[in-house]
């Protein structure tokens, strides 16, 4: 049989009406323990699977395919509307997505998330379907040298989200780089800067960090406002629904995110939120409305979410084709997968063509139940923002406390939570921008353990960074990165650079 | 909001501790790794062969379990319902860690499986036996980069021992760790490293489709089915596996224990829990006792040993 008909076969079976209904549970089970704070999609995945395991093979891998999409789009929601990051890969997605929700514009910003990872979890999951094999020959290829270039790469771009002050920015970056440091060394297994305290063996946990610099801190900064805050947030100003202009604002950015996130994602050591990072990123540099940016730019929502869910799918590249796990959630579905008598690996689809057909057709259709469930959703959930503000705020903080404890349950993790919270009103109160602080603290690691791999394959040869193909090339665009805008400015086009700069608070 | 309040309440009833359980079992690890697996397996068998009524698991992540035998240690003191999972990983962790509270703080009550180390290089490689890498390692040790787990876990500690045992100094390997098995096996599979180590089941599909060549397994006997010599048929005195445990609390009574061993028994010999371990690759390596106490307290001194001698533990 042809790939095409095993994939028809595939999604005929899917759309059983029973089937339908499982995808729709899993869906729904999905987001409901997606969209609490510090929940992301690996916990929730693992928190679940043992729901499937009553169901004969194709209905658990349907019900599984909704519980992952679920739980991938949760997290977006409470990103968007209450500034609680479920999981780092939808922390950009607050940036722009919380500013919209201020402004009125939620209820867009909701839907072109939810249309964006629709999107893009179409497109990845055929990609899936029919490039993995060569998608992956090139992940391959990603050595720690490349990937240490790619990290470059992120941080160069990155920091545009920096704000308008660099030297508050790098400040910024610089906190998030330095508590990237402790915990046990990877490389060689030693405590560093944990002071005895085995509670940060492991380090500091980036979606307690995330809720807390998002989540705790912003609730203080509100309550300290007091009645001199603003007067009550205008939930839906104009439509709920995306305009015209918004449709025409949002395409190009879902398809740049999905491309840019689907080969990140397929990279063994890619990760959802570099993808997120560098989409972002980029529609920053396009955007035709740079100044908007920083102010709840759609783009800024419409790229990072499809780029997000890109990635997803691409993670299943090399766990489908060769059967590495490469995250989290990868490797609880791995032990989803031999659940069902499925071996993920390079002879997966000559051996078991049906199975991974049916588990490619069920994430179209948990894709496309996704969206069924939440569109309607949207000017239910645009509603949260009419709450009066104390009790808006109160449930954030039980929902993120609730959200950590459940992630964790530990005391020092629920104190972590409140200290950063601390830090991060101090540092909203003195304008450092916060967003720079968690991309410290996701790349620095990355980072670091890649230059040290790559020098100690190499023996300490400095020079193998730059002779491998790729990485120079990633290098070079890194260095243009940085060099062109500091060009442009010389010849007194700075005012432009300043505004697309200024964009960011 | 509806799901706001469905939510919270899933989230309550996962913080809410064990009660009314025959047995509540600690999983030291998040969701998801070897541990997790071993729990919920465990939990599973344990329900379906009515060994017990009903089974919790918790997880308390962290640091190769030292954190969650601190916790077991000093929360679970005296209760005969509360197991937790471990294994050979929580042993080299407690050393490198420098836990207070080392395996001598709970109950071990028996080593349940085991999943043997392998040493694999690219199928491209020009190393085609295990002799061709010990002669690579002999001639300049740090020219050959092994890939694997986590520093000072299982994968590590076996290439430290290879290399002691090829009488190459052991400080001098050129180990890079990777986090999982899933980063270092492509690593491997580029071939960005010389070779790699770790679980044979981690490298097995990829040996079948001939994309990775075998070069040896840590086991005492050949590994059925499988085309590769021992390390020790190749020389190297060195056999490791890295095995999963169950241990009870500190302090209950030789009778409890005796109990929670009986049913350790019960399920070893049930079909259900045969059947888990096939269909998850672990090999039974069922260790019950006081032979399993006297093969605990021998692991723990030659980890320290090795681990003295890769320079990981001063």
């Amino acid at each position: 049989m042809s790939t095409f008909q095993f994939l028809l076969e595939g999604l005929a079976a899917a759309m059983l009406p029973m089937n339908l209904l499982y995808a729709l549970v899993g869906v729904t089970l999905g987001t409901m323990v997606g969209v609490l704070p510090g929940i992301g999609p690996a916990t929730t995945v693992a928190l679940l699977l043992p729901v499937t395991y009553q169901l004969d093979a194709t209905g658990s891998l349907i019900m599984f395919a909704g519980i992952y999409y679920g739980g991938m789009y949760g997290g977006s929601t409470t990103s968007i509307l209450l500034n609680t990051p479920g999981e780092s890969a939808s922390i950009v997605t607050a940036l722009e997505g919380n500013k919209m929700a201020r402004a009125g514009r939620g209820g867009p910003a909701l839907a072109t998330a939810a249309i964006g990872s629709f999107v893009a979890g179409l497109i990845a999951t055929l990609a899936l379907a029919f490039v993995a094999p060569f998608i992956v020959k090139i992940a391959l290829v990603f050595g720690p040298r490349e990937y240490f270039a790619l990290m470059v790469l992120a941080f160069i771009t990155v920091s545009s989200a920096f704000g308008d002050s660099t030297l508050r920015g790098l400040t910024s970056l610089f906190i998030g780089l330095a508590l990237s440091l402790v915990g046990i060394d990877q490389l060689t297994g030693q405590n560093r800067l944990s002071f005895g305290v085995p509670d940060l063996l492991d380090g500091i946990e980036v979606t307690t960090m995330a809720v807390a610099m998002f989540a705790i801190g912003e609730t203080l900064y509100i309550a300290a406002q007091g009645a001199t805050a603003p007067d009550k947030i205008e939930a839906v100003k104009g439509s709920v629904w995306m305009t015209g202009q918004d449709w025409a604002r949002s395409w190009k950015a879902w398809l740049r995110g999905t491309l840019i996130g689907f080969p990140i994602g397929a990279m063994p050591a890619g990760g959802a939120e570099i993808g997120t990072f560098l989409s972002y990123a980029t529609e920053k540099k396009l955007s035709k409305h740079p100044e908007e940016f920083g102010k709840g730019a759609i783009e800024g929502v419409a790229g990072p979410e499809a780029a997000n869910n890109a990635s997803a799918a691409g993670t299943l590249v090399p766990l489908l084709t060769l059967g590495l796990p490469t995250s989290a959630t990868a490797a609880i579905m791995l032990a989803g997968f031999q659940q069902y008598g499925l071996q993920p690996g390079p002879l997966l689809f000559a051996t078991n063509p049906q199975l991974v057909w049916g588990l490619i057709a069920s994430l179209l259709i948990a894709n496309l139940m996704l969206l069924v469930l939440n569109l309607p959703l949207v000017g239910l959930w645009v509603r949260l923002l009419t709450i009066p503000k104390p009790w808006l705020y109160a449930g954030i903080l039980l929902f993120a406390t609730l959200g950590t404890i459940g992630a964790n349950p530990s005391v020092f993790e629920l104190g972590m939570l409140l200290l950063f919270g601390l830090i991060a009103y101090g540092m909203r109160v003195f304008g450092y921008p916060i967003a720079p602080v968690i991309v410290g603290l996701i790349l620095g690691p990355l980072a670091e353990q890649q230059l040290r791999r790559a020098l100690a394959i190499s023996q300490g040869d400095v020079t193998v960074l730059f002779t491998s193909p790729i990485a120079a090339g990633l290098l070079i665009v890194a260095a243009l990165a940085l060099i062109v805008p500091l060009i442009l400015r010389a010849r007194g086009r700075g005012d432009v650079l300043n505004q697309m700069a200024a964009s960011e608070d | 909001m509806k799901h706001f309040i469905l939510a919270s309440i899933l989230a309550g009833a996962m913080a809410l501790p064990a009660y009314a359980a025959d047995y509540s079992i600690m999983a030291p690890a998040a969701p998801g790794g070897g541990w997790d697996q071993t729990a919920r397996s465990l939990q599973t068998a344990l329900q379906k062969e009515k060994i017990s009524n009903r089974v919790q698991v918790m997880n308390v992540p962290g640091a190769g379990g030292t954190i969650g035998i601190a916790q077991f240690a000093s929360q679970q003191k005296g209760n005969p319902n509360a197991l937790m999972v471990g294994g050979y990983v929580m042993v080299g962790a407690i050393l490198t860690n420098k836990s207070p509270v080392t395996l001598k703080d709970v109950t071990p009550i028996a080593r349940l499986t085991g999943e043997y180390e392998a040493i694999v290089v690219p199928a491209s490689s020009e190393i085609k036996t295990i002799g061709d890498l010990v002669a690579k390692l002999k001639e300049n040790p740090g020219a050959v980069s092994w890939g694997g787990g986590s520093a000072g876990g299982t994968d590590h500690i076996a290439t430290g021992l290879i290399a002691k045992a090829a009488g190459v100094d052991p400080t001098k390997i050129n180990y890079i760790a990777f986090s999982g098995g899933g980063e270092a096996l492509a690593a491997i599979l580029g071939s960005q490293v010389t070779a790699g180590i770790s679980s044979f089941g981690e490298f097995e599909s990829q040996i079948k489709a001939g994309s990775l060549r075998l070069l040896a397994v840590s086991s005492e006997q050949r590994i059925q089915g499988v085309d590769a010599p021992t390390l020790k048929e190749s020389k190297l005195d060195v056999v490791i596996q890295n095995w999963r445990m169950v241990a009870a609390a500190p302090g209950i009574s030789a009778e409890q224990k005796a109990a929670i061993l009986a049913d350790f028994e019960k399920l070893e010999k049930s079909a259900t829990w045969q059947e888990t371990m096939k269909t998850k690759g672990w090999a039974d390596t069922y260790l019950a006792g006081p032979a399993f106490e006297e093969q605990l307290a021998k692991d723990i001194a030659s980890t320290e040993t090795i681990l003295k001698d890769i320079g990981l533990v001063k």
